[in-house]
């Protein structure tokens, strides 16, 4: 029913509301003394050089998708090991037969020479 | 809170899983295969594919279901198995001296073809809506970069890419649709949305959902208007895969099209028959009018198999066993007949250098007689000429639509039929009536495409000739 969803929009208006007060109010009544390190866009930062737009090796590409493809399976691995006792064998035999699959794909990468650099 | 083991009941995905294993297995394979003797990756691909129809077949009537009532292995999706399989190992068969005389030739191609065949498996066999959709999801990836797969040609890139981004964004449909359906009737099991739907009509949320699941497998069996991407990704993709493509998905897509309307949603408020009747005219007249415009043999047959499936969707219109059969049927007649089509068009061509103008064909029938009436005969059953097996499927599908009072819709398709007739017969004419164009001496037909050819041209024939087993088969075929 949308009558349940009250509470979320009354939610959405004090956020909205708080915000705006906040800042509203910091601007009006706060102290300015704008310098030249203030009104950098980083302020402990380095400072910026260079365009961003500059070319960057194809090679990060394969290591960010390689990582990605192996730490998203991590994921798999905590509510495994959160339920395992209750899983019993048949959970040890099933993230066997994931990990196997896992350690193919690795071996393939591996052989293809997907790690090396050069 | 003790946690529920869905029971694993490996029988009955058997199919899906020995054709994954062969897709690692070959996947090892290409690592330890030096390049000269690839083409064995592709023979285990095939004895893969065999294997996996023979599970297929010895589950037949076995109608269980398992993994809470997520899988099931009835009759129809066993059938679909079967049908993906055969269009697999005779796309294979196409595939091994292709991918050498293109320079492609990796293990990889077959590890991503049989993993696009795990996918549709999947699918065909699905009885819940996120099965459905890792179905969809893994029959998808791979044929994305199948698509791309002649890394040095920018056409095959652009076909990946455009069918990546539209591919993509039709899943991002499906799946919205899925949790509207979900909203509304809290469920994503078919069974399930179709007991709930028994007790009450029905939402707008419950009709949004459905609508938009029908664009998500509108997308993926190109119907009108979202077949926006098929002309250029078929055109594009290197001709096996577009053979494949446009056999296979559409088998898969239209299995959970079927099983998701026509067995949990019947009783849907919503007439989504009607808006499916729309779609398949549409989809039939678009299709074959655009196809009489191309030059190219691949964009032909593009539109034609645009056409095609607003032929089957009809079968979904008419909401009955008999067009549940004659879907089955259709889709298998179709899948030997357009390989067979893609087969002659490869036997056709010199080495690296395709022919797929329309006046390159000029004169082939003097050169190769028997490649010639190969695709003669496969053209003359896309347009349903008797005694092919494309004349059964129409005759069988518009049946069924005259008997549940959908006459109209088949005049509409007998008429698009007869506007078809003309551009399947122009490469016929350019054969046997034109001069031969230069280039043709020196050209042989592989073997392993010859023998794809004779499977595909007798099955053509025999489906045609005698159709009662697989009608028999088919009909058997009834969504559990």
């Amino acid at each position: 029913m949308p009558i349940d969803y009250l509470p979320i929009l009354v939610m959405v208006v004090v956020v909205v509301a708080f915000a705006a007060i906040a800042l509203t109010l910091s601007s009006l009544t706060g102290p300015r003394h704008p310098t030249a390190a203030k009104l950098e866009p980083y302020e402990s930062g380095m400072p910026p050089f260079g365009s961003a737009r500059r070319r960057i090796s194809i090679k990060y590409y394969l290591t960010a998708v390689l990582f990605i493809l192996f730490d998203i399976e991590i994921i798999f691995f905590y509510p495994w090991a959160v339920l395992f006792r209750q899983l019993k064998l048949f959970g040890l035999v099933e993230m066997g037969v994931f990990v196997l699959i896992l350690l193919i794909g690795y071996v393939y990468v591996w052989r293809k020479g997907g790690f090396n650099w050069d | 809170m003790p946690i529920l083991v869905p029971d694993i009941n490996l029988r009955i995905i058997a199919p899906a899983l020995i054709v994954t294993v062969t897709a690692i297995v070959v996947l090892l394979g290409e690592l330890v295969t030096p390049a000269e003797r690839k083409r064995w990756l592709g023979y285990l691909s095939i004895a893969g594919l065999v294997v996996a129809a023979f599970a297929a077949f010895s589950l037949w009537g076995a109608n269980a279901s398992g993994f809470s009532g997520m899988v099931v292995a009835d009759n129809f999706g066993l059938f679909l198995t079967l049908t993906i399989a055969l269009s697999a190992a005779l796309s294979i068969l196409l595939s091994i001296p292709f991918i050498h005389a293109h320079e492609i030739d990796q293990g990889e191609y077959y590890v991503l073809l049989l993993a696009s065949v795990a996918g549709m498996i999947v699918m065909a066999t699905a009885t819940d809506l996120i099965v459905i959709f890792l179905g969809l999801e893994l029959l998808s990836l791979p044929l994305y970069i199948l698509a791309a797969f002649q890394r040095e040609d920018t056409r095959s890139l652009e076909a990946g890419i455009k069918y990546f981004l539209l591919g993509a964004f039709s899943s991002a449909f499906f799946l919205y649709g899925i949790a509207l359906v979900f909203g509304a009737t809290g469920t994503t099991n078919l069974a399930k949305i179709a007991a709930s739907l028994a007790q009450s009509a029905g939402s707008p949320m419950l009709s949004i959902g459905v609508g938009l699941l029908m664009v998500g497998f509108a997308f993926k069996v190109a119907l009108v208007p979202f077949h926006w991407w098929t002309p250029d990704v078929y055109d594009g993709a290197p001709t096996t895969v577009t053979a494949f493509m446009s056999v296979a998905v559409k088998a898969a897509a239209f299995g959970a099209f079927f099983r998701t309307f026509q067995f949990a949603l019947p009783a849907l408020a919503l007439d989504w028959r009607a808006v499916a009747a729309v779609l398949a005219v549409l989809t039939m007249t678009l299709g074959n009018v655009a196809a009489l415009l191309q030059s190219n043999v691949k964009r032909m047959l593009a539109y034609s198999s645009i056409a095609h499936a607003g032929y089957i969707l009809i079968a979904l219109v008419a909401m009955s066993a008999n067009g549940l059969s004659s879907a089955l049927f259709y889709l298998l007649a179709y899948t030997v007949t357009n390989l067979g089509a893609f087969g002659a068009v490869i036997a056709l061509s010199d080495g690296a250098r395709e022919r797929l103008e329309i006046k390159d064909f000029a004169g082939a029938a003097r050169e190769h007689p028997l490649v010639a009436l190969a695709l003669t005969i496969c053209l003359l059953s896309l347009a349903g000429f008797p005694p092919f097996a494309g004349f059964v499927g129409k005759f069988l599908i518009f049946g069924a639509a005259v008997e549940t009072g959908w006459a109209w819709l088949a005049v509409i398709g007998v008429l698009n039929s007869l506007v078809s007739v003309y551009f399947y017969l122009r490469p016929v004419v350019q054969m046997y009536m034109s001069e031969p164009a230069e280039g043709w001496s020196g050209i042989r037909v592989a073997p392993l495409v010859a023998l794809a050819l004779l499977i595909a041209v007798i099955s053509v024939i025999a489906l045609g000739v005698f159709p009662a087993p697989a009608i028999a088969l088919a009909a058997g075929g009834l969504i559990r």
